[in-house]
């Protein structure tokens, strides 16, 4: 861009113009409902329209700078890098199926919550701010120097990219269902425009590219998120603001639930993927419940502060106050959404089964139910199922069956909001997905790039070769987890569960010791990933074929097996080997300091 | 920038370790330890909700991101001090 200087000083103008343009465009659309226009023409004006200018941006950040395409020039401000995080973050599965997922699980699903929340505070105190001060371009370029040797770097690689593979397939898969729903095309086609939108925003301009269309989509996402589930609260009656007053939903669907027998065996005949509402949505039961929490909480947490696309954003920050800075900043845009969730869930479930509501329909007449516009559209597409398994004429608690992940997108339709709720709702997903599929499919191709390529095998590669390089790889990549996401191979949320999980196994340790125990080395880094990694995914593979999990810990867990097999296995040989020499020791001590220059120069 | 003595390079790491195991423990508090007794925490009651399922939906969120604010605050005393502050 010509005018670079004058850009970042006129961030807040440009984006304020943009939020302004983005609110008229959904006044816009409202009018064109009243005129007429239908849910299937609104729906695709408003993915059109995002894409559109997501793809604009991308066109202005273009760039043949290294230090552009890896870490947009170190010059996003805090507040902009915490917003550009929030959406690199919150993904497709946090987006739609985070609000599903409490509506059906209850206490046991809240350990997502706590635990994509308060990684954040691990991100902060032990990974963001040392690795900034190190100067480096990916994660393994910090396992690479600060432990020397190849092989450490192309562990990490490995672990990077089995983490971030399995995340990108399941934004890629969600990009394309929102993409197919809203074109009216087959999913297999829907996955490669999807795929086609991400690619616009991050091919020509790398980091940078993706920096500022990311800080566009947390502001269509975060809008897209909050307005309906006000909105629904106001039109119902509770509260202006529900986040502060669901208590009493919360008091009344506990009053509910053993009054329509909740906990009901399902009827047969169901097709697969819908399933009925049985737990509770409030009952902890300590002990054991207590225990599957926390350990959930755990690996997510841990993996939050192991995964690369999210620990490289940090790195885009002019200094290392500013990433410390933009942690906090990113956690409070996060948190907007997270704690609306539990709001949403609460008062959609309240809708569907308090008698005294219009909207109720759990012990309702079936036929007036099944007369209803929102169950007939959501029953065509096989999101929904429903039969009056008993011939009593009443819809009963174990006689309506929902896919988990429609909770978010049919809210709006279920208390009577008008389309361009939907349509917006759409965008906001449609976002969600794009903007963390972009984050991992830049983290996957430059650490291939830089590492693999321009560390390990050429390191004469001159500029211009490295970027085109990153730039075919982004390309392969993206058409390989496009290919991957077509097949349909796992759910949305088992998959981002699953790369938590690598993540944590392999990289956690690795990269704390590396700040915080200087005496770790290279031996000990390599054994720790090894161990940790291999330990994990053998559990996975265990418990996936049928295995008998060990103390509650399942597949989405498996990081409690990677994490403590990596700590002793990285503390024991490197205390049985030598210690790191001199110089080493040095640069360990130098990153503790923040200021003065990073330890590895600009372009290296 | 003037160079620093190793001694106050010490004493500024000493100072930051404290203070990120003050954060990690509050941090172990919330995220744990809280959680882990939301059954008993619902027997008592806060703005309308139950104690346990207010804390996992919304308090030990919020307490996260002020815990960040202030050790953000924390540590930049901690290096202005030392003067390795950057700003």
């Amino acid at each position: 861009m010509k005018m670079k200087g004058s850009f970042i000083d006129n961030l807040g103008r440009i984006y304020a113009l943009y939020t302004g343009g983005f609110l008229v465009f959904i006044i816009l659309m409202a009018i064109l409902e009243q005129f007429g226009a239908g849910a299937d023409t609104i729906g695709i004006l408003f993915v059109a329209f995002t894409v559109v200018i997501y793809a604009v941006i991308g066109w202005l950040s273009r760039t043949m700078q290294v230090e552009a395409y890896y870490v947009a020039g170190r010059e996003v401000p805090a507040v902009y890098n915490g917003m550009a995080t929030a959406a690199d973050w919150m993904s497709g599965a946090s987006f739609v199926a985070l609000a599903g997922g409490i509506y059906f699980g209850g206490y046991g699903y809240l350990g997502f919550i706590v635990g994509w929340t308060g990684g954040y505070v691990l991100v902060n105190s032990l990974m963001a701010p040392y690795l900034r001060k190190f100067g480096c371009y990916t994660v393994p370029d910090f396992i690479g120097t600060r432990y020397g040797g190849n092989l450490a770097r192309f562990c990490a690689i490995i672990v990077l990219v089995v983490a971030s593979f399995t995340y990108v397939t399941a934004q890629i898969n969600a990009s394309g269902t929102i993409a197919a729903r809203a074109f009216h095309i087959p999913f297999q086609y829907g996955v490669w425009i999807g795929l086609l939108g991400i690619l616009l925003c991050s091919m020509l301009g790398g980091m940078r590219a993706v920096t500022w269309t990311q800080v566009a989509q947390y502001i269509v996402l975060i809008i897209a998120y909050l307005a309906p589930v006000i909105w629904m609260s106001n039109k119902q009656g509770f509260g202006v603001i529900p986040h502060f007053s669901y208590g009493d939903a919360v008091a009344r669907i506990q009053e509910l639930e053993p009054l329509i027998g909740l906990g009901a065996t399902a009827i047969d005949g169901a097709p697969g993927g819908v399933s009925i509402l049985r737990t509770p949505h409030n009952d902890p039961q300590g002990g054991m419940d207590s225990w599957r929490f926390v350990t959930l909480a755990f690996c997510m947490m841990a993996g939050t502060a192991s995964l690369p696309h999210i620990l490289m954003r940090y790195f885009t920050t002019p200094s290392v106050r500013a990433a410390r800075k933009s942690v906090a900043w990113s956690l409070l845009f996060i948190f907007l959404l997270y704690f609306t969730a539990p709001a949403l869930a609460t008062l959609s479930k309240l809708q569907l089964l308090d008698p005294t509501l219009p909207t109720a329909i759990i012990n309702q007449s079936y036929e007036a139910v099944r007369s209803l516009a929102w169950i007939q559209n959501w029953e065509s597409v096989g999101m929904l199922w429903m039969s009056d398994a008993n011939g009593d004429g009443i819809l009963q608690i174990n006689e309506f069956f929902m896919r988990p992940d429609i909770v978010v997108l049919a809210t709006p339709e279920i208390a009577g909001l008008p389309y361009v709720v939907s349509g917006l709702v759409a965008a906001g997903g449609l976002a969600a997905a794009m903007s963390t599929a972009d984050g991992l499919l830049l983290a996957i191709a430059n650490a291939l790039s830089h590492d693999l390529y321009y560390k390990i095998i050429d390191p004469k590669a001159d500029t211009r070769h490295r970027l085109i390089v990153a730039r075919v790889l982004l390309l392969g990549i993206g058409a390989l987890a496009a290919l991957i996401a077509s097949l349909q191979l796992t759910g949305i949320l088992g998959a981002v569960a699953w790369a938590f999980c690598f993540a944590c196994s392999g990289l956690f340790f690795p990269l704390v010791l590396g700040v915080w125990w200087k005496r770790a080395n290279t031996q000990g880094a390599i054994a720790g990933m090894v161990c940790g990694f291999v330990a994990g995914s053998a559990y996975l593979y265990y418990v996936y074929t049928g295995g008998t999990p060990w103390m509650g810990i399942d597949h989405l867990r498996f990081g409690m097996i990677g994490m403590p097999v990596s700590l002793i296995a990285m503390v024991v040989v490197t205390l049985m080997t030598p210690a790191p020499d001199a110089e080493t020791q040095a640069m360990v001590d130098e990153v503790r300091i923040p200021s003065g220059e990073s330890i590895l120069g600009a372009a290296h | 920038m003037p160079e620093i003595s190793q001694d106050a390079k010490t004493r500024h790491w000493a100072r930051t370790r404290n203070l990120t195991i003050l954060v990690l423990v509050l941090w172990f508090i919330f995220a744990f330890i809280v959680p882990w007794f939301a059954k008993e925490l619902n027997t008592f009651s806060f703005i309308g909700f139950p104690l346990g399922y207010y804390m996992i939906v919304q308090g030990s969120l919020i307490v996260f991101v002020v815990l960040i604010f202030f050790q953000n605050w924390r540590q930049d005393a901690i290096d202005d001090e030392a003067g390795v502050g950057e700003e």
